[in-house]
Order: C-alpha cells, then sequence, then structure tokens
C-alpha cells in the first residue's frame, strides 16, 4: 500500500480531489449524479481521452506536441476527400484512412525533430501553423456536410430509458476510446517499446548508450500520436456530423494541460494512463459542473486555468517536506 | 585474490592508436587486464585513458591495432554491442542511468533494449534484479524510484545493470568521486566481491589513496603515452603522482602560526536544529582553516548557515568584528563571503554559457557604464586578468565553460568568487573530480591567496588534503566540532584514524 501512494503520489491525490468534487457536485447540483448527464459528460471527454493518451506517449519521450489538434482536422478533410473519391468506403476503411493519414502527419514531425535535430515544440508549432494553413487555404474555410453515412449515423453502445423517458446513451466514440486507453497502457507498461520510450525520455544519452534506436523511438512516439489524432479526428465527424476545418484549432492546449496535470512530466520519463485519465476527466467534471451550476461560460476558462494552476502547484509540493519545515520552526 | 590462473586475459590491446584531428590521443599503447583482476588506469585528463576505454567498448575504432583480444578472443572490430554481448560493461562516471524508473527496471534495462516487440514481465524483473542485487551483498527497495536513492547507491544500481548483463570485464570510471569515504569503503567491498568472483575491473580514479588500496596492478598513461605497468605493492601516492603528471607533486605540511593576524570570522555557539550544534570557530586573515569529518557532520549546512542560505536557530557570528546575520546569499557576497559549493557541475557553473560569462556572472554589478548596461571592455579586462591570474587554460573566452577540463573549470569557479573581493573563502570539496596535476595547481592558487591575506576555510573529506593544505584543522562529527588539530604535530594515519574511528 505505501508502494502504491509512493509511486502514484500524483494520481492518487488528483483522484481523492476528483472525488471529492463529484461528491460536492452531487450534493450542489442534482442533474450531476445521473445517468444521462454522467454519459454525455463521457461522449463529450472521448476525442480529448484519445488524444491525451497520444500526447501522454509524446510527453514520456521527452516530446511535446502542438499540432496533433490540427492534425486531427486535417485528416478529417482529407479522409472525406478520399473517401467520397472511393464511393464512400466504410468503417474499416475509414479507419484504416484516418490512422494512417495521422501516422504519417506525426511520422512528419518525427522526422523533422529527428533529421534536423530541432526540439519538438518548435517544429510542432511550425506543422500546426502550415497544417491549419494548408488547410483553411484548400479548403477555403467551408464545412463539408457532404459525408458518407456510415461515417455520420449514430451507433450507440450503450442505451437506457429512464421513468421519465430520458435517454441516456454512449455512443461509438466512447468505445473506440476505451480501445485506445487500453492499447496505450499495453504500448508503455506492458511492451519493451514502451519501456525504451520512458527511459528516452528521462535520459537519452543514457538510452543511446545503451542501445535504444533513438530514431525508431521518436517515429514511435509521434506516429503513436498521430494514429491516436487520426482516430479522434474519425470520432469528432462521427458526434457532430460534419467536417469543420477549424472546429478544432485550439483544443490542443487544453488536452495538454490535462495530461500535464495528470503528472506527466514535461521534459520526458514520467507519466501513466491513469494520470492521464484523471487529468483529462478532473477538467471536464470541473467544466461540467460550472455549467450545472448556472456559471457563465464565459467564466468557465478562467476558472478552469485556475484550478489547473492550483493543481499543478500543489501535486508539485511535497507534503512531507512542508510538515517537517512546520515541525522544525515550533 | 584471483580465482582465474594469472596468465588468463580479459583483455589484451597492442599497440593500439587513436588519433582526434590533429592531437595523438593514443600513441601505440598496450593495455592488459587479467581475468578476476582489479586493475587501475590512473593518467591526468586528457591523457588518453576515456579513448582507451571508449577503444574497448567499440565506442571509437581504433585507427591501428596489432591485437585486441578479449576473454582469450582476437577480435577485429569492436562494436558496442558485440563488447555488451561478449561481457564488457562500462559504468560511466554520469552512470547513464534512467532516474525516474525504479531501481528495479534501471537493473533489468538492456533486456528492453531492441526493436523486436516483447512483453515486460515485471515479477520476473524484479526477481533477477534482486538476485543480482544479493550476489553483489546489498538489500534496496526495488521498487523505489532511482531518483530517491543517494548517488552511492545509484552507483551500486549501475553495478548490478552491468552485472545482469554477465559481465565479465567492467570499467568503472570514476565511480567514487562523489561518495563519502564510507561509502567509498562499501564500494570497494563490492569490487573485492566481484573479483573474487572472477569479474576483472579497471578503476579509474583520481584518489590514489583508494586506488593502491583496491588494485592489484596500475597502468599510467599520460599524453596517450604508455609511461609503464606497475603492481601496486610497494608503490606510495607520490611516486604514482610523479608517474602520471611527470613531476614531483610534493606534499609537505605547510602550517604556520599566525597569532598577529586580526580575526576576520568568527562564530559563536552557532547551531541548527537536526544538522549541527554548538559550533565556535575562528578564521584569521590569511589564514587556511581546514574542515573535515564524514559526511553528514554538517559541514556542508555550517558553510550554508555562514552564506546565509540557511539561518541559524542560535548562536552569533561576526566578520571583521562586526555583528553578521546575513538574510540571504546576497547580503553574504554583499559582505565580502565567498562560497565555492560541493557541486560544481550542477551549482557552481552555468554549464552552457561561456567562460567569460561564468567568470563575471557574480560582478556583474560592477561592470556597468553609466547608463546601466554592462561595459564589455570592463568585462573583458576583468576576464583577462583573472585568467592570466589563475593560470586557466583555456581556447578563448567565448568558448563553453564545459569545454574546460575539471581542474580549469574549477579555476574559473575560484575566479568568478575572488572577483567579488571577498574578504572570507569558503572552499566545499574543491578538489573532486580534479586530476592530481591540476590538484597541485589549485592548492598553489589557495596559499597565494592565503598569503595575499585571505581567509579560508577549506571543507574536505580527504584528509590528505586538510593535512597539507590548512594551518590548523577542526575535526566535525555528527554536528559538532570535536577537536581541533596542528598539522605539524600529527600524521594523516592518525589523523584518518580519529576520523574513521
Amino acid at each position: 500500500m505505501r508502494n502504491i501512494l509512493r509511486s502514484y503520489t500524483i494520481e492518487t491525490r488528483l483522484a481523492v480531489v476528483l472525488a471529492l468534487i463529484c461528491i460536492a457536485l452531487s450534493v450542489t447540483a442534482p442533474q450531476f449524479a445521473t445517468l444521462p448527464n454522467l454519459s454525455s459528460l463521457m461522449n463529450q471527454s472521448a476525442v480529448n481521452l484519445i488524444w491525451a493518451v497520444g500526447l501522454l506517449v509524446v510527453l514520456i519521450a521527452g516530446g511535446i506536441d502542438i499540432s496533433f489538434a490540427v492534425a486531427s482536422s486535417v485528416v478529417q478533410y482529407l479522409a472525406a476527400k478520399l473517401l467520397m473519391s472511393v464511393g464512400g468506403g466504410n468503417w474499416v476503411l475509414g479507419f484504416l484512412f484516418c490512422g494512417s493519414l495521422g501516422i504519417l502527419l506525426g511520422l512528419l514531425n518525427a522526422w523533422l525533430i529527428h533529421g534536423f535535430r530541432i526540439i519538438s515544440i518548435v517544429v510542432t508549432i511550425a506543422t500546426f501553423n502550415a497544417f491549419f494553413g494548408l488547410l483553411m487555404f484548400f479548403s477555403g474555410g467551408r464545412n463539408i456536410y457532404n459525408l458518407p453515412d456510415w461515417w455520420t449515423a449514430r451507433i450507440f453502445i450503450f442505451e437506457h430509458q429512464n421513468d421519465q423517458g430520458v435517454w441516456s446513451e454512449l455512443n461509438l466514440s466512447v468505445g473506440v476510446m476505451v480501445v485506445c486507453v487500453i492499447a496505450t497502457w499495453v504500448l508503455i507498461r506492458r511492451t519493451n517499446i514502451g519501456r525504451q520510450l520512458y527511459a528516452f525520455g528521462d535520459n537519452p544519452e543514457g538510452a543511446r548508450r545503451a542501445g535504444v534506436n533513438i530514431a525508431v523511438m521518436q517515429g514511435v512516439a509521434f506516429g503513436w500520436m498521430g494514429l491516436m489524432a487520426g482516430i479522434a479526428g474519425l470520432m469528432q465527424v462521427n458526434i457532430f456530423q460534419e467536417v469543420v476545418p477549424n472546429a478544432l484549432y485550439g483544443r490542443e492546449l487544453d488536452v495538454l494541460a490535462a495530461v500535464v496535470l495528470g503528472g506527466a512530466r514535461l521534459g520526458g520519463g514520467k507519466g501513466t494512463i491513469l494520470g492521464c485519465v484523471l487529468g483529462v476527466m478532473f477538467v471536464a467534471v470541473t467544466q461540467n459542473g460550472l455549467n450545472l451550476l448556472g456559471v457563465s461560460p464565459f467564466a468557465f476558462q478562467m476558472i478552469i486555468g485556475a484550478v489547473i494552476l492550483v493543481a499543478i502547484s500543489t501535486s508539485n509540493m511535497d507534503l512531507s517536506q512542508i510538515m517537517r519545515r512546520k515541525e522544525a520552526r515550533s | 585474490m584471483t580465482t582465474a590462473p594469472a596468465d588468463q586475459f580479459a583483455l589484451r590491446l597492442h599497440k593500439v592508436s587513436k588519433a582526434f584531428g590533429g592531437v595523438q590521443a593514443l600513441n601505440q599503447v598496450d593495455f592488459e587486464v587479467r581475468a578476476g583482476e582489479v586493475h587501475c588506469l590512473a593518467g591526468e585528463n586528457g591523457c588518453g585513458k576515456s579513448t582507451l576505454i571508449k577503444v574497448v567498448t567499440g565506442v571509437h575504432q581504433p585507427e591501428k591495432a596489432e591485437l585486441i583480444e578479449l576473454f582469450g578472443e582476437a577480435v577485429g572490430q569492436i562494436s558496442p554491442v558485440l563488447a555488451r554481448q561478449l561481457g564488457v560493461s562500462v559504468i560511466w562516471q554520469d552512470l547513464a542511468l534512467f532516474p525516474h524508473m525504479t531501481v528495479a527496471e534501471n537493473i533489468a534495462f538492456d533486456d528492453m533494449v531492441g526493436l523486436r516487440p516483447r512483453s515486460v514481465k515485471y515479477r520476473e524483473m524484479i526477481t533477477r534484479s534482486g538476485d543480482v542485487l544479493a550476489r553483489l551483498g546489498v538489500q534496496m527497495d526495488l521498487s523505489a524510484p532511482l531518483n530517491d536513492l543517494p548517488i552511492a547507491q545509484r552507483q551500486v544500481v549501475a553495478i548490478a545493470r552491468a552485472l545482469m548483463n554477465d559481465a565479465k570485464l567492467i570499467f568503472m570510471d570514476e565511480p567514487t568521486a562523489s561518495l563519502t569515504q564510507s561509502e567509498t569503503d562499501r564500494l570497494l567491498d563490492i569490487v573485492r566481491k566481484l573479483s573474487a568472483d572472477g569479474v576483472a575491473i579497471v578503476f579509474v580514479s583520481h584518489r590514489l589513496a583508494e586506488v593502491l588500496d583496491i588494485a592489484e596492478r596500475v597502468t599510467v598513461v599520460r599524453d596517450g603515452n604508455l609511461v609503464g605497468v606497475y603492481p601496486t605493492e610497494g608503490m606510495t601516492q607520490a611516486r604514482l603522482g610523479e608517474l602520471m603528471t611527470g613531476h614531483l607533486i610534493e606534499n609537505a605540511v605547510v602550517a604556520r602560526d599566525l597569532p598577529d593576524a586580526p580575526v576576520v570570522f568568527e562564530a559563536e555557539g552557532l547551531a541548527r536544529h537536526g544538522e549541527f550544534s554548538d559550533v565556535s570557530l575562528k578564521i584569521r586573515a590569511g589564514e587556511v582553516l581546514g574542515l573535515t569529518g564524514l559526511i553528514g557532520a554538517g559541514r556542508t549546512e555550517l558553510a550554508h548557515v555562514m552564506m546565509g542560505m540557511r539561518s541559524a536557530d542560535s548562536g552569533h557570528m561576526l566578520l571583521n568584528g562586526a555583528a553578521y546575520a546575513p538574510s540571504h546569499i546576497r547580503s553574504a557576497i554583499k559582505q565580502g563571503m565567498a562560497y565555492v559549493s560541493e557541486d560544481r557541475l550542477s551549482l557552481g557553473l552555468l554549464q552552457k554559457q561561456s567562460i567569460a560569462d561564468n567568470t563575471v556572472i557574480s560582478v556583474l554589478h560592477k561592470l556597468t557604464t553609466a547608463t546601466g548596461l554592462i561595459s564589455y571592455t570592463r568585462k573583458a579586462d576583468l576576464v583577462r586578468h583573472w585568467i592570466r591570474e589563475l593560470g586557466v587554460k583555456i581556447g578563448a573566452p567565448e568558448d563553453a565553460i564545459s569545454t574546460l577540463s575539471g581542474g580549469n573549470q574549477q579555476k574559473v569557479v575560484l575566479a568568478k568568487w575572488l572577483a567579488t573581493e571577498p574578504k572570507l573563502l569558503i572552499l566545499d570539496s574543491p578538489t573532486v573530480g580534479v586530476d592530481v596535476g591540476a590538484r597541485a595547481g589549485i592548492f598553489r592558487i589557495v596559499r597565494a591567496l592565503a598569503d595575499e591575506g585571505l581567509a579560508i576555510l577549506l571543507i574536505s573529506d580527504e584528509v590528505t588534503e586538510v593535512m597539507f593544505h590548512s594551518d590548523r584543522i577542526l575535526h566535525m562529527a555528527d554536528g559538532r566540532i570535536v577537536q581541533e588539530y596542528d598539522p605539524r604535530t600529527i600524521t594523516v594515519p592518525q589523523l584518518e584514524e580519529r576520523i574513521y574511528a
């Protein structure tokens, strides 16, 4: 037990705080702890979680990615064009196209970072701008409504109608998200590739001397991020039923903050799936709660920013040290 | 001690040469290590030791080599992977471990390397790394993250990692540089145990005493040339230092009495809870006061209080006869205190900045013109002055500080502090990672500074260092100053016995 607490301190604290917020919200906002609210919370968080686990892999490997949300938009746009050109396609082709397009964009980042020895934040800010600029140029900023039916059809993996006749549903994106989360967990925790990613992020020179193939590690990290971005793009269209070129612009920083909140270290070598999921859900629940409590949406950003700041600065504090300081003073 | 017959070699190199640019790093060097032997590779920084290690481990390919033989088999070309497969491991000075991984993950990390995906078996990893640690006679929390461990234990983790690869020849590059005496002793015990197990160890260290203590033979390299191979039996530190540097390094007591010199610094009943208590001391102008004792005795903590980095719980201090109670390190510096910290690499220098920038960092306010901006001519003058004064060997002042050797880096640290024109200079373990020739250079400077009237507090683990370079020696143990010694009336072995008793 002591060991678990020690190796998961940030996760444990985050879970406790999240639980407290959930309890407080259940008391103050009666709609919060209802099946319809919770299921819509999951539906809204699915895309963020898919991105988050991809970003987690990049952060563990010592990188950072700013371009993933815009990359999802690029994938959506290209996939829509490609799928229409092959006569509409189906889910299999959709996953294949979106996944491989995403991986290509991720590998482009990895190649620029590794090939030209540029730090990842610079590369991905550049590709963020380049992706978005190209997308707006070629799409003319126009939405695409003309999409294959299978893509925009609602698919529920869970349905329930309560006594008042209100439906609770989980849509397909939640199921896909669960698969992505589990797959990422397997990758980083259960395979030697994942352990090499951690090592590379933790001490790149040490990893290189141990014989870790650095180029491949960059490729795996950003390729995985790209795959997740592709899948997230696919699922986001399924939810919104249209391709809006600038719909995802700006989402990357929210996800980044949530993942770092979950204990992933900017600089690499540290981060867990559990923390990542808790971080995203922490932000989602806070936002949902503010909504239910009738707080003005204009105040959301400010409050969530403040909450993230408080959470991150307290999670960096070593509680035992503070206790000791107090003892010494008294 | 050796179990393998003496004619069995773990490694034989004959006439190995390697040049970088125009510099001949290795010139027809022979190097042989017997199976199960503890062998010391000695030489000053830049003499070719590291190049030799890198040739053996396949990091560098030699231009010419008559013979490279590992464990009795001639090897044409070594690559890092081949070297590891054959059982050659290097424990680099920076250890090349992973701070956020657990002990077990670090020890077993090399099993993870490779691109063929396979699953990680944590249970097996823990059993196997536990077994290796047991073989070393060490107990450790296998699930603790590495950065929770003190440096000495990380060293053990690095050794365990090498053993995990079935290493039969282990190079240790300055393994004891940041260890205390008792930690060093424990490490040397482990080295002996490995040697008894038939593992050959090549030991690189600047601490000549432990080299002579642990190794059976020593190979000395100077300027890329082999000086010779000597048995350590009958070898003295002075002789070994002479072989390494090519000239005699004299170790003589230089203590003198300074009864008339004014007292620069005085502490009276200084205490800080849990760190030290009832510390009273006086340092006179021109005096070098040695402060020694085991790590954890409270020496560095005392220095921190003197510099205003932490506050004392009780007691008081006087600087030049006036009450001195710095609230912050900036006020201590302003009042004439200077502190060369023990961790040069991370605390003493801005590694990515230039030599010039590092020299002037503490006196930027003195370099400003009427406009409040830094004057480049004044900066260049100041840098030139101190580089000449301390004899720092540099290319250009604009070069990064990291291009300098340990000894020259330490001189820049000294210059940085001397530029503040201090009245009291605290030197905390000033020769860690500095080779024997450069050490002599640093202590020549220290002596000259004292002769000019600077008061100096020299904190060191190494008994010989305080013995031969200070006027008085204070022995600190468990946070108290237990005894004062005069270097002229005590010998090194006597002092060592008191400290390590």
